[in-house]
């Protein structure tokens, strides 16, 4: 398997460490005031951390360049062909949700 | 034997060898099966299961019979292993010997031995099975033997790119490569024999007026002379993967007689190709009849490739059979070259191939049924309309029709489809992305049209490539049509086989599908058809003919089994090359290594690093003396130890507090310059990550270390917050633990030792706990940080790394002239024991920072894991909490692993209380310690438990303490 990273080019699977899904770029909102006892803790934040989609197809993940640049990319795939439609960089996606 | 003026040998080259310890004598250009046909050894092998005789059938990778040891290696096919001088070569599956072999008495109880014996039979009673069944059949079975000692040939692997690979140098293949290798684009050329050609070197084809095989070696000298075109004989391409990429074993070492130590036995290559053009060629099938695997009967194709490549006729007397056109050229072949044809028997009724004069005897609308000889082929029995009569004869060259060569098409999941015409599997278009097939591989036949088709695909890639098509004459050949009439089985009386290697029946297909192994996986289970090292290439299609046939669906409705890789068998020791002992894991030596290692101190593994374990003196027998004595020196004088694989990672920019406090549960933005804190990180599910010390050098500075473990962990969560989580914060991070030698000097003289060194003592009052800055040792300036994970007065004291050799030097010089040491991990594992300090053995990755004491430290903000922290049931009295556990009996040792229970309560796993992560012997203490973890540990102190372990043999009770043995109020690190 090889994926190209928009900084590096076409590199080996090896090269990428393997995340999750791209539900971990919604990070819920959380209350710094929300004290111990009373908790941040969410239905948000259980779907956040433990519920996913596991489609037989098209999906995005989360990779990480490790053996290369450092950049952690959001990878659109086919589960079931193993193509690989797009690499972002999670930076890029990151960006432009926020502006 | 060798026939005057054939072949591509070298006769002027002779070369000696042996097989099962007879001497022989072939030529250069030989392969072993060629060299033993030409000595007339025509029983090479034993069969798997019944050790029935059997011969060479084929020419090829897809050999099923000859399968010998040599170099200690089994299961080489013959047919690939190519001649050298001194090959000493044994046949496999038999005892005493190759033709007297007592297991054969196993063919005797074949009525008994079907499809399903093992099945049926070892289920009872199941007590057997260990003790009986098992051991008697792994010593039955097994094809060669593993050598006992390790294979100490050598192994490779390596890398390739190219924007087109070419699998297979046949007729269309050469093409291919030609079109492409002319217009300048990368080119692999891959092909498993070691003389490229394909069937040109086999067959007495021409091509422009040319011998095929000499049309061949002209477009190799041109594609040899191409800077862009790299020819690899030897090498199988075995697998197609995702992206283009595809696994392939050269066969660099075997052909030589004498491999210098540097020359790899085989190399295991994994190539990325932009595009590959397919043209593996097709193998040949044969017909089942009964008794159709004696020696002497064999592949037509084989036959001919052994008279028109190596010379050698397969027999005296030859007799040809086939269903299709092809099978004709070996009859031609063998007459043209002065062989014997005792017949060409051809089983379609009016073949229009059969007009004409021929040289041989032609018999048409004709059935092998039988056969008879021993060890070898003697005579057959055949059936025409006019009735059934013997053939005598010494060989029979068979051809059933031919099966594309498609397996690569088919590792991506995609089925081939039927084509009729050639009565076979062809590969379905596009199966493979960036694949395309050619040649028979594809179902093309004739070899005019397998160039022709190999030069339009090279067009279509280079097309694809955006590169500029090349004009290239496409050549004519001779060969005419090919026309098949299905036939794949002769009813009639006894067995017919299908699997050589595994010895599979068509009786035993049928009978599978008479007991609902009607799907072709489930047949290939029950029968064990297609699961020997050849993997069905010689038996699958006909044995799903059978299925087929037995169930009432035609061949395309039946389909094939999963074709998967590899598609020739490849060693272990070739896929793993580099691996065995340490092979390419990388080392990291500290660079205070060598004088480490020169102080004698055995080295332990920390991640990649090496650290010394202690450093033994004159007169010390064990490490716990070694230990004890530097564990005292650090409590009592001072302690040097290497401190730099510690994760060290700066971090710069005007939000780094900000992104501190974010990452770590406790703030930063508070710290002052010039000094150090403790801090802990979370993961987003709220347990610990990991802990460490920053220290704050300039407002928009900051260096953190890490846990040594965890150091790559830190690095990519760090990114992965910024870059996902606020990407806004204006902030750079690096790791530099390999630019910072940093060594730990502890102890109460640690002030001494520093201020000996610095050019500028440090006074009473000036550097504080937890503080940090710059100072100037002798030509070079350094950082000091005030900190301790042994509870004493210490600091570190970080250098560029080009320094840290010669710094631990003198460091370790001053230690010694004032009662102090070096220590290593043993004595820093107890210093830190003694002072409840965690390590990655506490923060396992199921605890949280309440667990270990340290939820205080969470500050009113957002952090990376605050929500999660806070869910119910990782907070309370039901958490497992951080103690420190002591034996009640000082001297009684504890172990690491053991779990606690109430007293009285039986050491079963349900009334587990908590467990231990760390023990120690504390000289400081004359006890021995542990830290573990207590269900509502922090209420319990003063307990005692009973701990117990059952693989160490522990049994003891231990008091529940604080984890801090040791100065609980902190006092010697901060005076």
């Amino acid at each position: 398997m090889r994926l190209s990273c928009p900084l590096c080019g076409p590199r080996d699977r090896r090269e990428f460490y393997y995340y999750g899904s791209d539900d971990y770029l919604n990070r819920p909102h959380s209350d710094p005031q929300a004290d111990a006892s009373s908790g941040g803790w969410s239905d948000a934040w259980e779907d956040y951390l433990h519920l996913r989609d596991n489609p037989a197809g098209r999906l995005r993940d989360l990779w990480y360049h490790e053996g290369g640049c450092g950049a952690w990319l959001a990878v659109t795939r086919d589960t079931s062909t193993h193509q690989v439609f797009d690499v972002a960089l999670v930076v890029d996606l990151k960006g432009k949700a926020g502006s | 034997m060798r026939v005057v003026n054939k072949g591509q040998i070298d006769r002027s080259r002779p070369i000696g060898f042996s097989f099962d310890g007879r001497n022989h004598v072939g030529f250069a250009g030989d392969t072993l099966a060629s060299a033993l046909l030409a000595n007339g050894q025509r029983l090479v092998g034993r069969s798997f299961k019944y050790h029935r005789p059997r011969g060479l059938w084929s020419a090829g990778s897809e050999e099923p019979n000859a399968l010998v040891t040599a170099r200690q290696i089994p299961n080489q096919r013959a047919t690939m292993l190519e001649l050298y001088d001194g090959l000493a070569a044994e046949s496999q599956n038999r005892w005493p010997s190759l033709r007297w072999d007592v297991l054969s008495i196993n063919d005797a109880f074949a009525p008994f031995l079907g499809a399903g014996f093992y099945y049926k039979t070892f289920m009872w009673p199941r007590a057997f099975w260990e003790g009986l069944y098992e051991p008697l059949i792994r010593r039955a079975a097994g094809l060669g033997k593993l050598p006992r000692s390790h294979d100490t040939g050598r192994y490779e692997k390596a890398y390739a790119f190219c924007d087109l690979l070419v699998v297979g140098a046949g007729p269309a293949g050469l093409m291919a490569a030609l079109v492409a290798g002319r217009a300048g684009a990368n080119v692999i050329v891959a092909d498993e024999d070691a003389r490229m050609g394909g069937r040109l070197n086999a067959e007495t084809i021409q091509i422009d007026g040319q011998p095929g095989d000499q049309w061949a070696a002209g477009i190799l000298a041109e594609l040899a002379s191409l800077p862009n075109v790299r020819l690899m004989p030897r090498t199988t391409v075995t697998g197609a993967y995702d992206g283009g990429t595809y696994g392939a074993l050269e066969r660099v070492g075997h052909h030589v007689a004498a491999p210098g130590a540097d020359l790899p036995l085989e190399c295991f290559w994994r190539i990325v190709a932009r595009r590959c053009i397919l043209a593996a060629g097709a193998i040949e099938r044969g017909i089942a009849f009964a008794n159709n695997d004696r020696p002497g009967i064999m592949a037509a194709s084989a036959v001919r490739a052994y008279l028109n490549r190596w010379g050698v006729a397969a027999g005296r007397s030859v007799a040809v059979w086939g269903n299709n056109d092809d099978a004709w050229r070996t009859a031609q072949d063998l007459a043209a070259a002065g062989v014997r044809v005792a017949a060409m028997l051809d089983s379609r009724a009016d073949p229009a191939r059969a007009k004409g004069p021929h040289d041989f005897p032609v018999f048409t609308g004709t059935q092998v049924v039988g056969s008879r000889g021993r060890h070898g082929l003697e005579g057959l029995q055949i059936r025409d309309p006019k009735g059934t009569r013997m053939l005598a004869c010494d060989c029979l060259a068979v051809s059933g029709g031919w099966n594309p060569t498609l397996h690569l098409s088919c590792h991506m999941n995609d089925r081939p489809v039927w084509r009729e015409d050639i009565a076979g599997f062809v590969p379905k278009p596009g199966a493979v992305p960036g694949m395309s097939v050619v040649g028979a591989a594809n179902g093309t036949m004739d070899t005019t049209a397998c160039l022709a088709e190999g030069a339009r695909a090279a067009q279509d890639c280079l097309k694809d490539l955006g590169m500029a098509g090349v004009d290239v004459d496409l050549p004519q050949a001779d060969d005419g049509r090919f026309d098949i009439s299905p036939l794949w089985v002769v009813a009639g009386q006894g067995r017919a086989w299908l699997d050589f290697q595994n010895d599979v029946t068509v009786k035993d297909v049928q009978q599978a599908a008479r007991e609902n192994f009607a799907s072709v996986e489930h047949m290939k289970r029950y029968t064990t058809q297609g699961m020997a090292p050849d993997q069905g290439k010689n038996s699958n299609m006909a044995a799903l003919a059978v299925l087929a046939d037995a169930t009432g669906r035609g061949i395309p409705e039946t389909g094939t089994t999963t074709y998967r890789p590899p598609f020739v068998p490849v060693a272990i020791a070739a896929m793993g090359a580099g691996g065995r002992g340490k092979g390419f894991a990388p080392e990291r030596f500290m660079t205070s290594h060598l004088p480490t290692v020169e102080r004698g101190a055995p080295m332990i593994e920390a991640g990649l690093w090496y650290r010394p374990s202690y450093f033994p003196r004159p007169g010390e027998t064990t490490w716990q003396q070694s230990c004890d004595r530097e564990v005292r020196a650090v409590r009592t004088a001072v302690g040097v130890a290497d401190v730099s694989t510690l994760g060290k990672i700066d971090i710069q920019g005007p939000d780094a507090a900000a992104f501190l406090d974010f990452v770590y549960i406790n703030r930063f933005s508070t710290l002052k310059p010039g000094r150090v804190r403790y801090g802990l990180m979370l993961r987003e599910d709220g347990h610990v990550l990991d802990d460490g010390t920053t220290a704050r050098l300039a407002p928009d500075h900051f260096v953190m270390t890490t846990t040594t473990a965890a150091a790559g962990l830190v690095m990519r969560h760090l990114e992965f917050v910024h870059q996902a989580l606020c990407p806004q914060f204006d902030v750079r991070f690096i790791s530099v633990t390999e630019q910072w030698a940093q060594f730990a000097i502890a102890g109460p003289k640690s002030r001494d030792l520093l201020n000996s060194l610095l050019e500028t003592p440090l006074s009473e009052s000036a550097f504080g706990f937890m503080h940090c800055g710059e100072v100037r040792l002798p030509g070079l300036t350094a950082r000091l940080f005030r900190i301790s994970f042994s509870g004493e007065h210490a600091y570190e004291l970080a250098v560029p790394a080009r320094y840290g050799e010669a710094l631990f030097r003198d460091l370790c010089a001053r230690a010694e002239t004032m009662g102090g040491c070096a220590y290593g991990m043993e004595a820093l594992n107890v210093l830190r024991i003694e002072k409840g300090f965690i390590t990655h053995a506490e923060i396992h990755g199921r605890v949280t920072a309440f667990d270990i004491g340290l939820q205080g430290l969470m500050a009113q903000k957002d952090c990376i894991g605050r929500a999660a922290a806070q869910r119910p049931g990782l907070l309370g009295a039901e958490r497992e909490q951080m103690v420190g556990l002591m034996p009640v009996d000082p001297l009684q040792a504890i172990s690491a692993g053991a779990f606690v229970f109430a007293q009285g309560a039986s050491a079963q796993r349900d009334n587990a209380q908590g467990y231990v992560t760390s023990v120690c012997w504390s000289v400081t203490l004359s006890s021995h310690l542990g830290l573990g973890f207590l269900r509502d540990g922090r209420a319990r102190y003063g307990q005692e438990l009973r701990l117990v372990d059952h693989l160490c043999g522990v049994d003891t009770v231990v008091r529940v303490v604080d984890p801090v043995f040791f100065d609980k109020e902190g006092t010697r690190a901060r005076g």
